[in-house]
Order: C-alpha cells, then structure tokens, then sequence
C-alpha cells in the first residue's frame, strides 16, 4: 500500500541568463531557507535531503558535494544526490518515504549553465561511441524532431508559433521568469529560422537558478501546510539512447508514465509540461491526452526559464504551488531529461478532497 | 525482425578492440562572493577566513556557507601565515603534469585561528621528516608574482618550533575517524 505524500513547500530563485557574483552554494542558501522558512521548519526537522545537478555544468567533479554546504550538511545527515533533474531526485525522495522511516525530505537542484557552452555539454549525454563523437548540438536534434513532426503532419511552425507567444504571453505574470513578452504568433513566423525548422522563438533560454521542494509523510503533511499537494501517482520511464531507435514523433516513455501515474482517473484542472522546445510540447499534450479543460503552462514553461536540472523540479512546485493555494485540485506536472524527451517523468498532485487519493 | 548481415567488405577484418574519442569543452569558474574575497586578499598577501556566526568556527577557503548550520558565513577573520600539519601524504608516484619533483609531500595545513585545514606543498624539509603537529609557514612568491590563485603561496616550510597537539577532524563527533590515531582502525575496537 502506498504512503500519502505530499508537497508542503516550493521556492525557488529567480532565474537568469547568467548568475556572476555567487557560487552554487551562495545561489542555494536563500532558496533553502525560503522553503523551509515558509513551513516553519529547518533542517533538524528533514528527515532526508535529495538534490539534483550534474558535473558537466559546473565543470567539476564531485560539485555537488561542495553546493551540500549549503544545507549544514555536519554532523552527517540523511543524503543522496542523482545527476539528473530535482524531479528525479523528488522521486527518490518520494521512495524512501515510501519505507515508513522518515516522515519529512527536502528536494534541491541547482543548475549554472552560463559556465559552459551549454548546446556542447550536453553532447555528452549522448551515446559516446556514434553519437557523441559528432557533437550534434541540443538545438539541432530538437530540430531533427521538429522536422520529423512537420513531416509526419502532426504540426505545423504555425501551431508551434502559438506555443511560443501563448507561453511567453504566461510568462509576463511569473515573477522569477528570464523570457516574457508579448507578440502574435503571426508575427513570430516572419522571422528567420535559427535551425529550420526552428526559429529562435522555438526555443529555451539557457538560465541559472535554483529550485527547492518539501514533502511530507501522512500527518506530518498537515500539521505544517494549510493545504498540501498529495503525490496521488508518480512514475517515470526511459526511451533507447539511440535517437534512430525512436519513433520521434510521439513520447511513448511518458504516455506509459502517465498510465502508471494515474493521470486519466480524473480531471485536470492544470498541467505544467517541461517541454524546452515549443514543438515538445505538442507531442507532450498528445502523450498525456490533454485536452482544452486543463491549463497549460500557466508559468510560461521551460520556454520562460529553463535552469538544467531543475526545470523539472521547477514544474512539480507549481503544480502543488496551485493546489496550496486552491486555484486548482488536481493537476499532472511532467519533466524531462536527455535528447528529444528521451526520459520523462510525470507526477500527479491533488488536494484534499479530489478524490483520486486512496487512503 | 530485420537480419542483420556483416557486408562482405567487413568479413573477416580485425575487430575494433578499443577507440580512443578525445573532448574537451572550456568552463568559466565563478568563485562567488566568499571566494572572490578570500581570493582578492592572496593577491594582497593576506588570507582571509571566515566565521560562522552559529558556531564560531572559521573557515577557509570560505565557500561562503557554514557546512554545520547552513548559514552564510559573513564575518572576515584575517589568519596567520603559519599553522599545523594535521594530516599529509608523501607522493613517491610520477604522473603526467607533475610540477614537483617526487617525493614531496602535500599535507592538511590548519592555519593558526582557523577550524579547517588548507591543503598545500611541504617543502625545504626531507620529506620522512614531515608528521602531524609539525609547526609550518608560508612561502610567498615575489611581491611582483603575487595574483588572486593559492599558487601565490608557493608552499609551506618547517618553523623549528615545537610540535603542536593536533585534535584530529571528526573526532569526538561520533563518525570513528579519529579512532584510527593511535593504530586502531574503526570497529577493531580498544
């Protein structure tokens, strides 16, 4: 039997094209202490910490064990860390809550991609026998994508202009979003492509920030937030490395997530995709059968910010930001990792009374 | 199910037993606020620590955050230029890059009015006369050298004065590192 667990608290830093007078630690700190601040909780009261972040951004082995200062990580605490997004790190918080020996976690992640060439680091993610030698760019694969979806007619440059200029339109009311304006989509057209398909519109900014997440355990989710964010289903699944292994045009890895996770046992009232490319987040809408009932990205997506490792944290706190404060019940967030929504993860939250939670 | 067939022309050649695929991407290091500072005071020939308003300690190279409280560390404490070896390792093995000529020891220095020990050189002493408690000091390179990098400390040398009592980090917190002084590895028990 499952144990419920919730999202009490999210914080997160505003996010930047580039962050140059503090270190991951100092970037982390603020973040911390707004998401524990907030529930009135410090660390004594976290009963394991899990953070998120990968050595191929900072440029340093073992960084994260260096950006743990940041908690008071001594004498020893309860931690684990995953190279990948904080989401993946709020699942393996989530599991060992599961295990009944603790009843309260904090999630982190932390992203500086401004210290290298990002489109370059994130080669190596790629298989590093016959693909990663190429050094493709992440641009350019995402634009393979694009171009596999045009070709299949599934979307058009039109539909994914709208996601752009719905997206950043969004973006104007997030407080810590790097990219908002507000334009029509026709006009977006108009522009050149920046690697055809896609044109700069299309595509993420490259952003520092931090994000952070509290969960808790049955009672102990209660007595510290008003209104938690009940985990009612998580689950995440892994396509081949290969990209020519991959149908492209379709996410099979978080259809099958979304299956596990529940999303279809009731309405959505609101969806927050880590989608970075406007074109993903039409495959995306496809894989989790969303339809015009539920917002989308109502904080502008990775299309607004999108810190690596993070953004995926980043779309699980709004989600539980929007139940905490009851303009919405039920809602599914999505992350992703690798090439062309290689991994995803989809993570369900309800609030009391939603009726998806079994007791 | 397609069957994969070898072609002709890759029948019989010698398998690839190994590649070798060379990458290299350049990475700007931001040493952020605590850092920049302690970094600024080498290039003056001063070396700041810093004290962790919770629990007094001071800590250097600051990383800006005290790794006990998690707080930020924001008071400045300008430390001695001579300290204590608490621990070090005599490097007998040569390597690609190597500057020093082996053996030469690199040891945990803990600087007077410090909580942490720096890592550094132990030079112009025969290298199997360096031991923990052994009172050292800092060479400077020549004013005219002297930058924002720990390389502005060339390495640290002997003082001749008697040897310190060294508190071993971790003990007495309970993790069994300090148990190892005295020839005794955790868990083999008094």
């Amino acid at each position: 039997m499952k144990r419920d667990v919730a999202v009490i608290s999210f914080a997160q830093s505003a996010h930047v094209r580039a962050v140059d007078s503090e270190n991951e630690v100092e970037m982390l700190m603020p973040v911390v202490g707004d998401v524990l601040g907030a529930i009135d909780m410090t660390m004594d009261d976290i009963g394991f910490t899990c953070s998120g972040s990968t050595d191929y951004l900072a440029g340093q082995a073992f960084s994260f064990v260096m950006i743990l200062d940041g908690v008071g990580p001594w004498p020893p605490i309860q931690e684990s860390h995953v190279e990948m997004d904080g989401a993946w790190a709020l699942y393996e918080a989530w599991v060992k809550l599961q295990l009944g020996e603790i009843d309260t976690a904090l999630v982190y992640c932390c992203a500086r991609a401004s210290a290298g060439d990002l489109p370059m680091v994130l080669t190596r993610q790629l298989d590093p026998y016959t693909a990663g030698p190429l050094w493709p760019d992440s641009i350019s694969l995402a634009a393979l994508q694009a171009r596999a979806l045009i070709d299949a007619g599934k979307a058009t440059e039109a539909d994914m202009a709208e996601v752009a200029a719905r997206s950043r339109r969004a973006a104007l009311d997030n407080p810590v979003a790097q990219l908002a304006w507000d334009r029509p989509a026709g006009e977006l057209l108009t522009e050149d492509h920046l690697v055809a398909p896609l044109r700069r519109h299309d595509c993420p900014p490259i952003s520092d920030g931090v994000a952070a997440v509290a969960l808790a355990a049955g009672d102990a989710a209660g007595d510290r937030c008003r209104r938690p964010a009940w985990i009612s289903g998580i689950d995440h699944r892994v396509e081949p490395i290969h990209l020519g292994l991959r149908d492209l045009t379709e996410s099979r890895s978080t259809r099958l997530a979304a299956e596990r996770a529940g999303v279809h046992d009731g309405p959505l009232d609101v969806a927050e995709l880590h989608a970075p490319f406007t074109h993903q987040e039409l495959i995306l809408r496809d894989a989790l059968g969303l339809d015009a009932t539920t917002a989308v990205n109502p904080s502008g997506g990775a299309l607004a910010a999108n810190p690596m490792m993070t953004a995926g944290l980043v779309r699980i706190g709004e989600v539980a930001s929007h139940i905490h404060d009851g303009t919405a019940n039920r809602g599914v967030a999505h992350a992703t990792s690798g090439p062309c929504l290689q991994q995803n993860l989809v993570c369900v939250l309800e609030g009391d009374g939603a009726g998806g939670r079994r007791r | 199910m397609v069957d994969v067939v070898l072609p002709e022309s890759l029948r019989g050649v010698e398998p690839v037993r190994s590649v070798r695929i060379p990458a290299r991407l350049e990475y700007r290091y931001t040493p952020g606020a605590a850092s920049s500072r302690f970094l600024r005071g080498i290039a003056e020939k001063r070396i700041l620590g810093e004290r962790c308003s919770v629990c007094q300690k001071v800590y250097v190279p600051p990383r800006g955050a005290c790794p006990t409280d998690g707080v930020p560390t924001a008071e400045q404490v300008e430390l001695a230029h001579a300290g204590t070896v608490v621990s070090f390792c005599v490097v007998n093995v040569a390597f690609y890059g190597q500057e020093m000529e082996i053996p030469y020891v690199t040891a945990n220095i803990r600087l007077d009015g410090s909580d942490l020990p720096i890592m550094h050189l132990i030079q112009e002493c025969p290298a199997d006369e360096v031991r923990i408690g052994m009172r050292v000091e800092a060479v400077w390179v020549d004013d005219a050298d002297l930058g924002p990098t720990l390389e502005s400390i060339r390495w640290f040398r002997p003082t001749g004065e008697p040897d310190a009592d060294v508190d071993i980090p971790g003990e007495g917190v309970g993790t069994g590192l300090g148990s190892w002084v005295g020839g005794t590895a955790p868990g083999e028990g008094p």
